[in-house]
């Protein structure tokens, strides 16, 4: 047989040039390790400056690099940045995110109790979705990644519609169609949740661009993670909000892990995330992400900047995912146990608690009182839910839903393969099934 | 009107019609389009409502996505089909399904303009039929003219339809009807009845076919730049074929098929695409699943091949006189 000669690609040149080497990104630490975060960089509370909020983004690259802080490990607010709200705002602040935690529970509960196929918590994250949501107007428009379940309870959303979707039941409007916790809302400015990642981000900025075309008040501002950032439709949305300089406020919750892979794979070895915002000369913001104030006051002066026609701004949540990334895996089996506790930006719920504390306004017994006072809330809430049917018990939708919404009218193809799938129906159950 | 303005009258009624309706792409703004079918569109109608666009397909309609949650009736270029795919995503995962995941909640009232097909020396990436990709996608409609009258007809309802529609735009017959004869002289629009188009208002409802051709020996289905290919053949031998043109492939005619089918016993499917799970497949299977005991030949499909669009050789890839009249003599003599 001839030998084939191998093709130019690999041959090696002659001479003596060193060989090139592969860099693949290693998170720092694996099951096993002790995590150690000394090193990671916190500038002081009032370090960084707050800029007017119609600064050009060349001015305020820096922002880019530091950190928005308010309050400081002391749970003391200050700096340019402290939004200086009352003692009722705060409480209903940490209330809202005791309620998202009590929420998350009691669903990953039920999805351990085989109640549904799925669940996604946000453990650590409250902040990045409840005090970024109160510090814009309730009819802007919000176009959520999946784990901004914080966005409908900071709206009043009813926890049973939520509960309803999660277990699929008769009760779920979107009858059963969606993976749980994609839920849709638009009564409430939610966008339907998506399951491909960062698709609804130039989506967000699609809205924003027709509000603005319209001459309408109203912005948009949308949430994905620092993973997906690294998607095409991320840097599709960035490109089309700097050419038409759209009102959106986009959200990158930076909790260091995409299912299994560190932010190193999105590209965080290299740079910040809110340093995105530098190549498409927008605003880019990198705040605390885990202090609830700070995350106020930096999504309230985007929201500002976007209301005046300033543009949009980039914001990065710098946090951390302290479970798994959802129902389906085991973070343990990645990361060290103890990373979570390791994190030295604490817990926003028990940093805003110490903050109100220091205040005066709050204290331990009332604060255990209304975690209990939640859980019970969640649980009553719970078995009404159940009532109405949980994921796998039965079948709770009438089976022609199947074909409904393709299409705003049904077409001859669809209507014939539910006449089949009715015949089909009628063959397992009989003539006289209901939806159970 | 030749078919660009035709394409370019309908979009200038539901601009004026409609406040919601916006048109938007690369280069459709101040330049008019690369084959001019948004000429003098954002002069009338301003720059908010017709605009360009970054190179962007994703983006293109990632953004009509969530203009048409906003409330708008976005009518988005995508230059040539062969760019759609950058798109894709947002089309399949996102616009095709927001109706169906959000139980009505959110729709995509978005019409996708797109040029597609060959014979234009367009190479590989301007020559592509994607077609039945999108018939593929549950959710998304699917429709191809092949005359000014039914484009100007067809896109407006396509406009003011409440679902998304990938509105595909046979190049090679906008400025005139092709014989399938890349050797003769083009013959322009002028010359065939459906160069008469009106001014004003009027639609063509989606998911019906029109008969370009009764007749009783073969049923000859087809679309777009082969609708007038198959003709010209047709009428050189002298077949007395029944040509159907699909206008809409989903929702499809099937009514139209069937009936024309047990008619005439015999079945031609006509398509530039390629040939392996083209659209033709799904027409043959149709027609074997609701006509066989009329059947009194093989269903045939005439397509493309299965190779990428050739760029020197496009007249050898491409389905002309000689493949279709191969087919039919074979068909009849079955």
């Amino acid at each position: 047989m001839p030998e084939t000669p191998p093709k130019a690609s690999l041959r090696r040149p002659a001479g003596n040039l060193p060989p090139l080497s592969l860099h693949i990104p290693e998170p720092r630490y694996r099951p096993g390790d002790t995590p150690d975060f000394g090193d990671i960089e916190v500038p002081a509370v009032d370090a960084t400056p707050r800029p007017g909020e119609a600064t050009k983004p060349d001015a305020m690259r820096e922002l880019c690099y530091g950190l928005v802080r308010v309050l400081d490990f002391d749970g003391v607010a200050k700096g340019p940045w402290n939004p200086k709200l009352s003692p009722e705002r705060l409480r209903m602040m940490l209330r809202t995110m005791m309620l998202v935690r009590a929420f998350d529970d009691r669903m990953f509960r039920a999805q351990r109790q085989g109640k549904t196929s799925f669940y996604m918590k946000c453990t650590g994250e409250e902040a990045t979705s409840v005090a970024s949501t109160m510090a814009i107007d309730r009819s802007d428009m919000c176009f959520p990644s999946y784990r901004q379940q914080g966005i409908l309870i900071t709206r009043d959303y009813p926890l049973i519609q939520m509960m309803n979707q999660i277990y699929s039941n008769r009760g779920d409007h979107l009858m059963g169609r969606q993976l749980p916790i994609m839920y849709s809302a638009p009564e409430y400015g939610f966008f339907s949740v998506s399951g491909n990642l960062a698709t609804q981000y130039p989506q967000a900025v699609g809205w924003a661009m027709a509000s603005a075309s319209k001459g309408d008040s109203r912005i948009a501002t949308v949430w994905c993670g620092e993973g997906s950032s690294a998607e095409g439709d991320f840097h599709s949305a960035l490109t089309f909000a700097t050419v038409y300089n759209a009102p959106v406020i986009f959200n990158v919750v930076n909790n260091q892990w995409a299912i299994s892979s560190f932010s190193g794979f999105a590209g965080s070895e290299r740079t910040t995330f809110a340093a995105r915002a530098v190549g498409y000369g927008i605003a880019g913001l990198r705040v605390d992400g885990n202090d609830p104030l700070a995350v106020y006051a930096a999504t309230q002066w985007a929201a500002d900047r976007a209301r005046t026609n300033n543009g949009p701004t980039l914001i990065e949540h710098f946090t951390y995912r302290s479970e798994g990334h959802s129902t389906s895996d085991d973070p343990n089996a990645y990361r060290p146990a103890d990373e979570a506790t390791a994190w030295p930006f604490g817990d926003p719920i028990a940093r805003l608690a110490q903050h109100l504390e220091l205040l005066g306004e709050w204290d331990a017994d009332r604060h255990q009182a209304q975690a209990k006072d939640l859980e019970g809330i969640v649980k009553t809430t719970q078995k009404q839910s159940e009532k109405l049917g949980i994921l796998g018990h039965g079948m709770h939708q009438p089976f022609e839903t199947m074909f409904q919404d393709v299409f705003e009218e049904m077409p001859w193809h669809l209507k014939e393969q539910c006449d089949q799938m009715l015949a089909e129906r009628e063959a397992k159950f009989g003539p006289d099934w209901k939806p159970e | 009107m030749n078919m660009i303005e035709a394409i370019n009258s309908a979009m200038d009624i539901m601009l004026e019609r409609d406040p919601a309706t916006v048109v938007m792409g690369e280069d459709v703004g101040y330049f008019g389009g690369v084959f001019r079918a948004t000429a003098g569109l954002q002069k009338k109608h301003g720059k908010t409502r017709v605009f360009d666009t970054p190179i962007n397909e994703c983006g293109i309609i990632g953004v009509a996505v969530g203009m048409g949650a906003y409330g708008l009736r976005p009518v988005p270029e995508i230059q040539f089909a062969d760019y759609i795919y950058p798109g894709l995503d947002q089309l399949v995962s996102e616009a095709a399904r927001l109706r169906y995941r959000s139980a009505n909640d959110f729709i995509c009232p978005m019409t996708v303009r797109t040029p597609f097909g060959g014979g234009i020396f367009g190479g590989q990436t301007h020559s592509q039929s994607p077609e039945s990709i999108m018939t593929h996608i549950c959710g998304v409609k699917t429709v191809i003219p092949s005359n000014p009258y039914d484009a100007k007809g067809l896109l407006i309802a396509a406009i003011e339809d409440n679902d998304p529609v990938v509105f595909l735009e046979p190049k090679r017959i906008y400025n005139g009807p092709f014989s399938g004869y890349y050797d003769r002289p083009v013959e322009p629009w002028s010359k065939h009845d459906a160069s008469a188009v009106p001014e004003g208002y009027y639609r063509i409802d989606l998911g019906k076919a029109a008969t370009v051709r009764a007749g009783e020996a073969v049923t000859v289905l087809a679309y777009g730049t082969m609708v007038h290919v198959a003709k010209t053949i047709i009428d050189e031998i002298g077949i007395d074929a029944e040509i159907l043109d699909l206008r809409t492939l989903l929702p499809l005619d099937i009514e139209a098929i069937e009936t024309s089918v047990k008619k005439t016993g015999r079945c031609l499917i006509i398509h530039e695409a390629t040939r392996t799970s083209g659209f033709g497949a799904e027409l043959a299977a149709l027609v074997q699943e609701r006509c066989f005991y009329h059947l009194e030949a093989p269903v045939e499909r005439v397509t493309g091949f299965d190779t990428p669009y050739p760029h020197s050789l496009e007249w050898a890839y491409f389905p002309g006189p000689v493949r279709i009249a191969t087919a039919l003599t074979k068909i009849l003599k079955d």
